[in-house]
């Protein structure tokens, strides 16, 4: 007899599970593709949320923090396409190539693709798995894990996405910029998108989320990005979601050998967010700066869980993350570093620190080495604490009053991440960002 | 009507009083110092002038131009025109210097009423000044005393003087940590504010600094009072027979 035991299904859970019954027969792609979803549909079917008993849910119950599971969202109608116009202002003003998706589906017509870059190929996930497209086929799904209840949900589900190829060798200036936009529909969104930038090209790729304020909506968004040899990538997470919205994306990143490989997460928006990074590093040579800055308040509870798996030898790889938390917050920093035996000469360094503003907020810093090789150089910190009265009085005691001293203090604090930022009209788009952010608090 | 009165002013650490019944009043355009041991309340003073949270006032009081010190945030004293070098100036990684110059500068103005000064201005002003206290452009572009030798915070500390020109000035142990070199580029850059308008409260545990910012009236704070007061003569006396009688006439 099984002994195990099956808790019982929650409403989301069902409605999950209802969801894709129905959706199965209509979502895109051929039979391979839908062998791939009946075994990711399979995973969660196993598993169910995952909840506070899974390790690497610990922090982040899912199963308890999501009350429903929101419908597919229908594509969407004129007036949400209307709004979405004028989406992705978290980049500021800086100049960029805009794919824009609205409640999980592509708009053409919002989007630029007139005039593409030699070696850029940029498309639609759905229209993509509609064709049969050859390179989409060779890469969907092999870097995410399939283990990850999150990712399953995403494969078992996902609509449309993005899917980018950028040629070996081409140098892709304009920044390449994923809109994700949701309507003021309460409904669900599985994106999924793949970007494959070959041997030696370079190219910048941004991805914002948003929403309005006050709609309950949910996202699920999951990018597979290969980095070839010598290729040179900065990836940008914006996460500024509506204040209801339930958001979880993970990034799964291979890059090669000799690459450069920057990566920085910005979150500031919705109620749960859960931001998962999965990076391998699988040729040797690499560097690599993985940062984040998240600016939470209110009852606002964002995650970050990364994995930089160091499979090559002589990689570089640098983890910052700071995180905000003013009013009732809860951020949760999950970072490991592994080095597998032959990732001899691995150089690996996270850093992880907390700002308490108020005393209800909550940081769990989680920072882990495993270390299977021999001749490494690792190391990780964590800290968390509130804002140091004697700085804060020592700018006061200059004429700065009380707020505008805090906001000093909270801006060289996440200065030191952002900062990192190479693109200057994103590093300065960002800071704005937090000024907003600490202006809004003053009020 | 004298810049600050002092009246019977007690205050508390923790629950332990270090001022007891301090009174000390200085007029406009004077230059007072306060001598005295260790641990006699030199720098318990300063910090509850600036209006530094733990040090708790329990009774007496503090009128600074004629208002009520107590009653103002630390920011509205500076506006006012209170100035306190720090003995130990803090270091803040992440402040650029200019900016933490000009936020401090521009809070001041807008509180008085004044216009906000405009950034060519700003650094025009900023650059006058800190040639004449030999502090090079370099460390301008650094983060707040990040990085600076015990003397370049100390002459930080009297950059923001002169670009805040303030009301009072209280140096707490200013001269400590310099060479004589750099006391004496300390004390011109004091010397050089000296006017009718503005006080200082120069507080030293030696006579040396007082050499070259020769003070108009001198005061001896031993145990939480002042004890004795003098012209700059006293400070001499001081320095040659030692603060030993007047520690053990406040233990009597």
């Amino acid at each position: 007899m099984n002994a195990e035991i099956t808790p019982m299904k929650t409403a989301a859970e069902t409605a999950l599970a209802d969801a894709f019954a129905k959706a199965r027969g209509r979502l895109p792609g051929d039979d391979a593709v839908a062998a791939k979803r009946d075994a990711a549909f399979g995973v969660f079917a196993q598993e169910g949320l995952p909840h506070r008993r899974v390790e690497e849910w610990k922090y982040t119950d899912l199963r308890a923090l999501m009350r429903d599971a929101k419908p597919l969202a229908a594509p969407p109608d004129a007036a949400a396409k209307a709004r979405a116009k004028t989406a992705g202002a978290l980049v500021g003003d800086i100049e960029t190539r805009r794919l824009v998706f609205v409640d999980g589906a592509f708009v053409a017509e919002l989007s630029d693709l007139a005039g593409l870059e030699t070696g850029l190929t940029v498309g639609s996930l759905a229209a993509a798995l509609a064709a049969g497209d050859g390179t989409l086929a060779a890469h969907l799904g092999k870097l995410a894990p399939t283990k990850d209840v999150a990712v399953a949900l995403n494969t078992a589900l996902m609509g449309d996405g993005a899917v980018i190829r950028i040629a070996a060798g081409a140098t892709i200036e304009r920044p390449l910029h994923l809109v994700f936009v949701a309507s003021d529909k309460p409904v669900a969104t599985f994106v999924r998108s793949l970007v494959v930038v070959e041997r030696g090209a370079r190219a910048m790729l941004i991805e914002s989320h948003e929403g309005p304020p006050d709609a309950d909506y949910q996202v699920n968004a999951a990018l597979e990005l290969f980095v070839g040899d010598e290729a040179h990538v900065d990836h940008v997470k914006l996460v500024g979601e509506g204040a209801e919205a339930l958001h979880v994306s993970t990034l799964a990143a291979a890059v090669g050998a000799q690459a450069r490989f920057n990566s920085f997460s910005f979150v500031a928006g919705g109620a749960v967010v859960r931001n998962q990074l999965f990076l391998n590093f699988d040729g040797e040579g690499t560097v690599a700066a993985v940062r984040g800055a998240s600016l939470l308040k209110g009852r606002q509870h964002a995650d970050t869980t990364l994995v930089a798996n160091h499979v090559a030898a002589a990689c570089q790889s640098r983890e910052m993350f700071k995180t905000v938390l003013d009013d009732e917050a809860h951020g949760v920093f999950q970072g490991r570093i592994i080095v597998r035996p032959h990732a001899q000469k691995t150089d690996g360094k996270m850093m992880t620190q907390a700002l308490l503003l108020s005393e209800r907020a909550e940081a769990d810093n989680k920072p882990e080495l495993e270390i299977f090789a021999d001749d490494v150089q690792c190391g990780h910190g964590a800290t968390s604490g509130a804002l140091d009265d004697e700085l804060k009085f020592y700018l006061m005691a200059r004429g700065i009053p009380a707020a505008e001293a805090e906001a000093l203090l909270i801006q060289a604090f996440l200065g030191e991440a952002i900062e990192g930022i190479e693109h200057a009209g994103l590093r300065e788009a960002l800071l704005d960002q937090v000024a907003a952010w600490l202006k809004a608090r003053t009020k | 009507m004298a810049l600050l009165e002092i009246k019977n002013l007690h205050v508390e650490i923790d629950g332990k009083e270090i001022l007891k019944g301090l009174d000390l009043t200085v007029g406009a355009g004077e230059v007072h110092a306060i001598m005295g041991p260790n641990g006699s309340g030199k720098s318990t003073l300063a910090y509850v002038l600036a209006g530094k949270d733990d040090y708790t006032p329990t009774s007496g009081e503090v009128l600074f131009n004629g208002k009520n010190l107590f009653g103002m945030a630390p920011d509205e004293r500076a506006a006012a025109g209170m100035f306190l070098a720090f003995q130990y100036p803090l270091e803040i990684p992440g402040v650029a210097t200019m900016t933490f110059l000009r936020t401090a500068l521009n809070a001041q103005r807008k509180k008085r009423g004044d216009t906000e000064l405009s950034t060519p201005e700003f650094i025009k002003r900023v650059r006058e000044l800190s040639g004449k206290l030999g502090i090079d452009q370099d460390m301008l572009r650094r983060a707040v005393n990040v990085g600076f030798s015990g003397g370049e915070k100390k002459r930080n500390e009297i950059l923001q003087m002169a670009l805040l020109e303030p009301r009072l000035a209280v140096l707490d142990e200013t001269d400590s940590g310099l060479d004589i070199d750099a006391l004496k580029i300390v004390a011109d850059g004091v010397n050089r504010l000296r006017s009718p308008q503005r006080s200082f409260v120069v507080i030293t545990h030696y006579q040396r600094l007082l050499s070259y910012i020769v003070p108009d009236i001198v005061h001896v704070l031993s145990a939480g009072r002042i004890v004795k007061t003098g012209g700059k003569e006293l400070a001499l006396e001081l320095e040659a027979r030692g603060y030993a009688e007047y520690q053990e006439e406040a233990a009597a």
